[in-house]
């Protein structure tokens, strides 16, 4: 199989994948290179790391993001596994699936005078959900939009240790570390944008400090991420002021913004008040500030992306449902045969999997049977071959 | 157990529970012979009874009473007394006396038990045995002999006498020895209700044999045919599920499967896509474990048919490895039916098809677990 040559040509530069080796870095480079030589012969891989230029004939096929794109846009937002795939493979493939490009062909059709649009993908427990909405957030990215990315709205809603009273509005609670590290991160994404962006509002945080109005974003941020204790409410103020922003139409710049695991905005937290209590999500100030940015009333030239933490029971419970609706529900399966073709194929092009068996034809059904296809599963069980 | 002929010195018991008459035990016996009439001896002197005739017509007396008293039972519970069967007799005595005796067989019981046969008491009040062999030392074993070697004469003497009357013939119809084998030494035993060795069933099968190979030898087919045993190992085979065709012309197979407390049930469609669903669910969600799902796999993975079937799966009872081990069972009973002998032959070896014997063993008094005993301090 061609494959096959391929893979002795890469097998005397390649080390043991599982290492991380800096020659190996630039060897892997060099084996880029030549694949790109050998086009024709990879056929899981693409070249094409533009997401706007993908296409259905990529679909199934991997692509790299290049690495420049990879640090600011990814800080937070990856599922753990994957950030640790990404380290040992010393690269980070996407690979080019149904629904992220359903959502990325809406994404370039759609109307944005009209309000705002909301995507949803739901899927099975490890099915790709996130790694779509990380597709689609590349796409935004590279089309130049202004990404508010938030990863997990699960974490700010439990194990969380410190709880403050808030300063703006004093039935609220505050989460100063889960916003400083948000704010951190953003920071980190959005950095163009931030000396762009001035304010319209004059925000005090205590009294002595404010800001004032026509500052431009990165101080507010840098306010957030310096004064931890009003991180909270620098986090609400940069989301009241982005929406109100992009919706103007002399802004230059288009919001996404996209919210992992949305099911969190409206179920249970864990959080327990000093008195035992348990912390209604409305007491949140990062939850509150979320609803209203998700809430579909407020305007154009935006789009909000979501996805659903899989939970075995219940999806939405009904108030999230309300709130949500309408939007736009983009189901995420598990892999097709074409797919899991080339999973397989990348996977023993990364010599990932080592075991002899694996290698034959009964080996790729037993992977199928033992996975069932399911991405998560796939990458569990490869992980120890 | 068996119910023995009246020639046998063995007893036999029919015991009904308070519908019938008691009847003791073959150690306390009945007297039905007063040794000496005189009225000093008003106490019925067990031991110098005889041995309680359990005749062929006492054993059919007391099947009679037991339908009697099953038809008055059927009445009394407002029943059919003509459907009325052993599972509803126990019902119905379950009900009229409950017992809260923990053990089952303590409980009063209405049933026809027949008892394996012992040993009775030889002799009489006088010391004299009953049996005219008895000082052989094994009564039933030579009397058996003595029994067959008579049968033999017996035939020698019809066949002379037919010779005489020149209506001799050869082609007898030989009776049919192929589905049944002779009894073992050890059912020999227990039949006879005494131990004999080696040598004497030696000579007991020979007699026997010259017996059946004598021309007229089938005119005793009826006793011969008691010292056999129908083979019913041949014909127990691993019975294979016949697969059926359902409306869309699928080829499907169900069967069974159990391990520990589990029971599974699978139905196996031909033509499939390698879908699995276990009580509605995926087999992905329903275990989430991946040795469970290699259980699953493997006897699909070792004939090589493993996008061929999808299954559909019921499952209940017992913890996620003892079902998992009966769907195993049921898959590849239920997969039998698309393989060909061989393959169904490599299964078997593979232990694919063997039920998986162990249970949970029972905690002992006096110990902590099933093996383990308490700590043992010497002092």
């Amino acid at each position: 199989m061609a494959l096959h040559r391929l893979s002795l040509r890469l097998r005397g530069t390649v080390c043991h994948v599982r290492t991380l080796h800096t020659s190996g870095c630039g060897q892997q480079q060099e084996a880029v290179a030549v694949e790109s030589e050998l086009e024709p012969f990879s056929v899981f891989r693409t070249q094409e790391s533009d997401p706007a230029c993908q296409s259905e004939k990529h679909l199934g096929q991997f692509y790299t993001l290049p690495p420049a794109h990879f640090r600011p846009l990814f800080p937070h937002g990856l599922p753990y596994r994957y950030q640790q795939q990404v380290k040992t493979f010393n690269e980070a493939c996407f690979m080019v699936r149904s629904p992220a490009l359903e959502v990325i062909s809406y994404l370039k059709k759609a109307d944005y005078s009209k309000p705002a649009l909301r995507y949803l993908f739901y899927g099975l427990k490890g099915s790709g959900k996130t790694m779509s909405l990380c597709h689609a957030v590349h796409f935004c990215y590279t089309q130049g939009w202004l990404v508010l990315h938030i990863p997990d709205a699960h974490l700010w809603v439990k194990n969380c240790k410190e709880l403050l009273p808030s300063s703006f509005n004093s039935a609220r609670l505050d989460q100063p570390l889960q916003a400083t590290t948000w704010l951190r991160n953003f920071r980190t994404t959005n950095e163009r944008f931030l000396s762009q962006i001035k304010t319209t509002h004059r925000y005090a945080w205590t009294k002595r400090e404010f800001t004032d109005e026509g500052r431009p974003l990165g101080e507010l941020v840098n306010q957030g991420i310096s004064r931890v204790k009003s991180s909270s409410d620098v986090v609400g103020a940069l989301m009241k002021e982005l929406r109100l922003q992009s919706g103007q139409p002399g802004a230059g710049f288009r919001l996404a913004v996209a919210v992992d695991g949305v099911n969190a905005l409206w179920g249970r937290s864990t959080i327990k008040k000093e008195n035992k209590s348990a912390v209604d999500l409305e007491e949140l100030t990062l939850i509150h500030n979320l609803r209203k940015l998700v809430k579909n009333d407020w305007v154009r030239r935006t789009l909000v992306l979501t996805t659903v933490t899989a939970v075995n029971k219940s999806s939405h419970p009904l108030t999230g449902f309300d709130s949500m609706d309408p939007f736009i529900p983009v189901s995420v399966p598990n892999y097709s045969e074409k797919e899991f073709e080339s999973v397989y194929l990348y996977y023993l092009d990364r010599k990932w999997l080592q075991h002899p068996q694996s290698r034959t034809e009964d080996g790729k059904k037993e992977l199928v049977f033992l996975s069932n296809r399911n991405p998560s599963m796939l990458d569990r069980i490869c992980g120890f071959l | 157990m068996a119910a023995s002929c009246v020639r046998t010195v063995g007893s036999l018991l029919g015991k009904c529970g308070n519908c019938s008459s008691n009847i003791n035990t073959v150690t306390s016996q009945l007297s039905r012979r007063q040794i000496c009439v005189s009225t000093a001896l008003l106490k019925k002197n067990l031991a110098a009874a005889g041995p309680e005739k359990f005749t062929v017509e006492f054993i059919q007396k007391q099947v009679e009473e037991f339908d009697i008293g099953k038809r008055h039972l059927a009445n009394m519970m407002g029943e059919d007394p003509e459907n009325f069967t052993q599972e509803d007799i126990d019902r119905s005595i379950a009900y009229l006396f409950p017992s809260g005796l923990f053990e089952k067989k303590a409980r009063p019981l209405m049933k026809l038990i027949f008892f394996p046969l012992h040993e009775a008491v030889q002799w009489g009040a006088d010391g004299r045995p009953f049996h005219f062999l008895f000082y052989t030392g094994k009564q039933s074993y030579y009397s058996l002999m003595h029994e067959l070697y008579g049968k033999i004469l017996n035939i020698e003497k019809h066949q002379d006498r037919l010779r005489a009357k020149g209506l001799f013939s050869q082609d007898a119809k030989a009776i049919a020895l192929d589905t049944s084998r002779w009894f073992t030494k050890e059912e020999l035993e227990v039949l006879l209700v005494e131990t004999i060795s080696s040598h004497n069933y030696d000579r007991f099968i020979q007699l026997i044999e010259r017996l059946l190979s004598m021309p007229y030898g089938n005119m005793e087919e009826e006793f011969v045919l008691q010292y056999r045993r129908p083979l019913e190992a041949q014909s127990k085979k691993q019975s294979v599920p016949v697969p059926e065709r359902d409306d869309k012309g699928v080829a499907f197979s169900t069967s069974d499967g159990r391990r520990k407390t589990s029971n599974s049930s699978v139905v196996l469609r031909d033509g499939g896509s390698g879908r699995i669903t276990v009580n509605g669910q995926e087999y992905l969600q329903y275990f989430p474990v991946l040795q469970d799902r290699e259980q699953l796999m493997f006897p699909l993975q070792f004939v090589d048919l493993l996008g061929r079937f999808d299954l559909e799966c019921t499952v209940s009872g017992g913890g996620r490895s003892s079902q998992a081990g009966a769907l195993r069972l049921a898959i590849s009973r239920a997969l039998l039916s698309f393989l060909s002998e061989g393959e169904q032959e490599t299964m078997r070896q593979a232990g694919l098809l063997t039920p998986d014997p162990r249970v949970r063993e029972r905690k002992k008094p006096g110990q902590e677990g099933a093996r383990r005993k308490f700590t043992w301090k010497k002092r």
